[in-house]
């Protein structure tokens, strides 16, 4: 890395906004359908204990939306004050994703959330809940298309280039282009997993509180179980999505593995310093041939690496890291959602003791982590390119001053900081508020008649 | 996909849905972030009843300017670079502006009580700045970037009207979904804010055509002169009518208390309707047309199958969510 010129202030300033943007649609996207989930259980079963959890979790949703829609806004800004670029050469395919996102998905959401959040009491039940219906698709179909063009960027496919603009020659091509499958699994389990240990977490904290309403139990128990079923499905499509970016993007699973040398008997890293200057890893412990293995199913199999792309291949250290990060919180996740299902097994919620209790609260975020380390390792490992190979992030920059765009960077990161930490305590506050009313809440149970009051 | 249309039509269709998308924003957010920006030093009870007032609808609301922008993005994407590079500065304040006041908005209702005022306290700031920051660029847009002295000042000015214009229509909301003493005040609100509007229109419509010989011409020459005579006369009488409407409000049970919001958007109509006169065929003022512009045929009727299909859906359901919360606020609670 240079010096701090415009270009990185500019390319840290548009990962600062899409790192906090990431947040909130990861939890949004599988809360939506938890929600839903909650919603029918209670239709089915008639336990108002659901009901609870939904009071709870759509003040959650809320607070998450919020906070996805004005950075969303920031984003859509952000294409055209930093990389102008970017929209004059790929604007052609570019621009009807993103149109499509916004007329198909964002508008469904946004405008089903106020009768989501607030139109229980005026709306007839089954209108609140096919709106609630209508969120969840919504937010899935905004990640689906957001997916389609970022994958797009990673795999452009579909289009040819007329006097150095993209046109768009196939579209089936460019939805489906080779990395979205795999990119739209594995975020969408990211988000469940995500949501899971948040359910979990916030649950736990609640239930070590002393709060043991009916909802803090069903809450707790449904986030383990959920956790544990989609994290073994997740490691299998990181997987794919691994042997996939070996195909398509290969600089980057080389910058992963810290492979410096094409060969065959490639060693797996487990842990390294990789250092760019040397070109060699230092402190390396591997598996011999375990990359070989992993990524070809041969030990002889020959694995690209970095020599294979001179000066045109991602800094190695953020990737390689970020790599190992996301799999550490992942194995973790594995470990504690399996072990807390075994006990859920043999003792029901009971059966969980304090210290696992403990453990859950503190992985309240562990979904976020994740998320973001591998978001980091995917799009820092696209670089150079901005789309690979048609348009390097560079040739996208605006030529802004350093001292501009580093000064509202400097705007942005205070914005950002307090209102993690208010997310962060708010929920808490939230549970903390949960768990105090837990006695009063019998007392006056919540009118759950669906009628139809007139306004006036 | 092969063009359906002449594909010199469709910049000028995606224009005017920008043009739509453009107006549909400033209405509607225009009426939440003016009620934040009345919000300053009101009395906690009728505070949250204002903000209870747009509960539902901000989320939709602040949609339509990722609409308005995205369609500028993806129709005119030279254009979309060109406008928000020169823009820098204000769209960063904006920004800010509008995620303090979109989280505040969030947060004030589930934050400890004792964070309340803080969360208050960023609301009306995020929209006041948020309004201002859109004023500017107004101006700026106006005086196609120019950054002398004298330009800056007619930005500060637009600014300033803007925001007024906001808290007009905010206030005519208020009019509208309140009743009692807050309506009261509402009306003595829209009366000073109504003011500044008009100082305001006035002040852009002055100054458009003398920064522009050529928007000069498209004005003052027969007939166009006369054929677009209604457009300030109607201004005009409309602004005369709502301030003498609003002398006698609010009227024996609560009669006639839409038309504030009816004649707020039909002004901010026709201020955008002179604007877009003004500057077609213009995308980026005096330097790029919108067919040079444009994005490519094969992109723009993609994406126009897809808009012909769901705005008619997204207008159907906006509307029906405004019917269901319809009738006057009240504090609102969750589930």
């Amino acid at each position: 890395m240079t010096a701090l010129d415009s270009l990185m202030l500019a390319r840290i300033q548009f990962a600062l906004n899409v790192s906090f943007h990431i947040l909130f649609p990861t939890i949004t996207i599988a809360l939506g359908w938890m929600l839903l989930g909650m919603k029918l259980a209670w239709k089915r079963t008639g336990e108002e204990a659901w009901m609870e959890a939904y009071r709870f979790w759509v003040k959650v949703f809320a607070l998450a939306f919020g906070m996805g829609v004005v950075s969303g806004i920031t984003m859509s800004f952000q294409f055209g004050t930093n990389w102008p670029g970017f929209m004059e050469k790929v604007g052609n395919v570019a621009g009807p994703l993103l149109a499509y996102e916004v007329l198909t998905a964002f508008f469904l959401e946004a405008v089903f959330l106020g009768i989501m959040l607030f139109g229980f009491r005026r709306v007839p039940d089954w209108v609140h809940t096919l709106s609630t219906l209508l969120v969840a698709v919504g937010t899935t179909a905004s990640a689906f298309w957001i997916l389609v063009l970022n994958s797009w960027m990673h795999t452009p496919a579909g289009f040819e280039i007329r006097d150095g603009v993209v046109h768009a020659t196939d579209w089936w091509a460019v939805v489906f282009n080779p990395s979205m499958p795999y990119r739209l699994a594995h975020t969408l389990l990211a988000s469940g997993l995500t949501v899971a240990f948040l359910m979990a977490g916030l649950s736990a904290w609640r239930w070590l509180k002393g709060d043991r309403g009916a909802d803090v139990r069903l809450t707790l128990k449904a986030a383990i179980l959920t956790a544990a079923a989609l994290i073994p499905l997740q490691i299998v499509a990181g997987d794919l999505h691994g042997l996939n970016s070996l195909e398509h993007q290969p600089a980057k699973v080389a910058a992963i593995e810290a492979n410096w040398e094409t060969r065959g008997r490639a060693p797996l890293v487990l842990f390294g310093v990789p250092d760019e200057d040397a070109r060699t890893t230092h402190f390396e412990v591997a598996i011999p041939a375990g990359a070989s293995v992993v990524l070809r199913h041969d030990p002889e199999g020959v694995v690209p690496g970095l020599d294979a792309f001179p000066g045109r291949h991602p800094p190695v250290a953020p990737v390689f890291w970020g790599f190992r990060l996301m799999v550490g919180v992942g194995l973790l996740m594995l470990a504690l959602a399996w072990w807390g299902a075994w006990r859920l097994r043999r003792g029901g919620v009971e059966g969980l003791s304090r210290p696992f209790l403990k453990a859950l609260v503190a992985m309240t975020f562990s979904g976020w982590v994740a998320t973001l380390a591998g978001w980091y390792v995917t799009e820092i490992g696209r670089q150079p390119w901005l789309v690979t190979g048609v348009l390097t992030t560079a040739e996208a920059a605006a030529p802004h001053a350093a001292g501009t765009v580093a000064a509202t960077l400097l705007l942005y990161l205070i914005v950002y900081a307090v209102l993690i930490a208010a997310f962060v305590a708010v929920l808490f506050h939230l549970a903390g508020r949960g768990a105090a009313s837990a006695d009063a809440r019998g007392l006056f149970p919540p009118v759950v008649t669906p009628r139809f009051t007139a306004a006036e | 996909m092969t063009p359906f249309l002449p594909p010199d039509w469709l910049p000028v269709i995606f224009a005017a849905l920008m043009g739509v998308a453009i107006l549909f924003y400033v209405v509607l957010d225009g009426f939440d972030l003016g009620v934040g920006i009345l919000t300053r030093g009101q009395p906690a009870a009728e505070r949250s009843r204002m903000i209870a007032s747009i509960g539902p609808f901000w989320d939709a609301n602040e949609t339509w300017l990722v609409l308005g922008i995205g369609l500028l993005l993806v129709a005119f994407p030279i254009a979309h670079g060109i406008i928000l590079t020169a823009l820098y500065l204000p769209v960063a304040i904006m920004l800010v502006g509008l995620i303090l006041r979109g989280v505040a908005f969030e947060f004030r209702a589930k934050a400890p009580r004792l964070q309340q005022g803080a969360w208050d306290a960023a609301f009306f700031w995020g929209s006041l700045l948020a309004a201002l920051a859109q004023g500017w660029m107004l101006g700026a847009y106006i005086l196609a970037f120019d950054t002398s002295l004298p330009a800056l000042l007619f930005c500060a000015l637009t600014a300033v009207c803007l925001a007024a214009g906001y808290a007009f229509v905010g206030a005519s909301w208020l009019i509208w979904k309140t009743d009692g003493a807050l309506q009261v005040k509402a009306v003595r609100w829209a009366r000073v804010t109504l003011l500044f509007t008009a100082l305001g229109i006035l002040a852009v419509s002055v100054a458009t055509p003398l920064v522009s010989p050529r928007i000069f011409a498209r004005w003052f020459r027969l007939p166009e002169f006369i054929l677009l005579a209604p457009i300030p006369l109607m201004t005009g009488l409309l602004v005369l009518g709502l301030l003498v409407f609003l002398r006698r409000h609010p009227r024996d049970g609560d009669r006639l208390s839409w038309v504030p919001m009816v004649g707020a958007t039909a002004l901010f109509a026709l201020g955008f309707f002179g604007l877009a006169y003004s500057f077609y065929p213009y995308v980026v003022p005096d330097r790029l047309t919108i067919w040079q512009a444009a994005a490519s045929p094969e992109s723009l009727s993609i994406i126009l199958v897809g808009t012909l299909f769901v705005l008619p859906v997204i207008l159907a359901y906006s509307a029906f969510a405004h019917w269901v919360f319809r009738g006057k606020a009240s504090e609102l609670s969750y589930g």
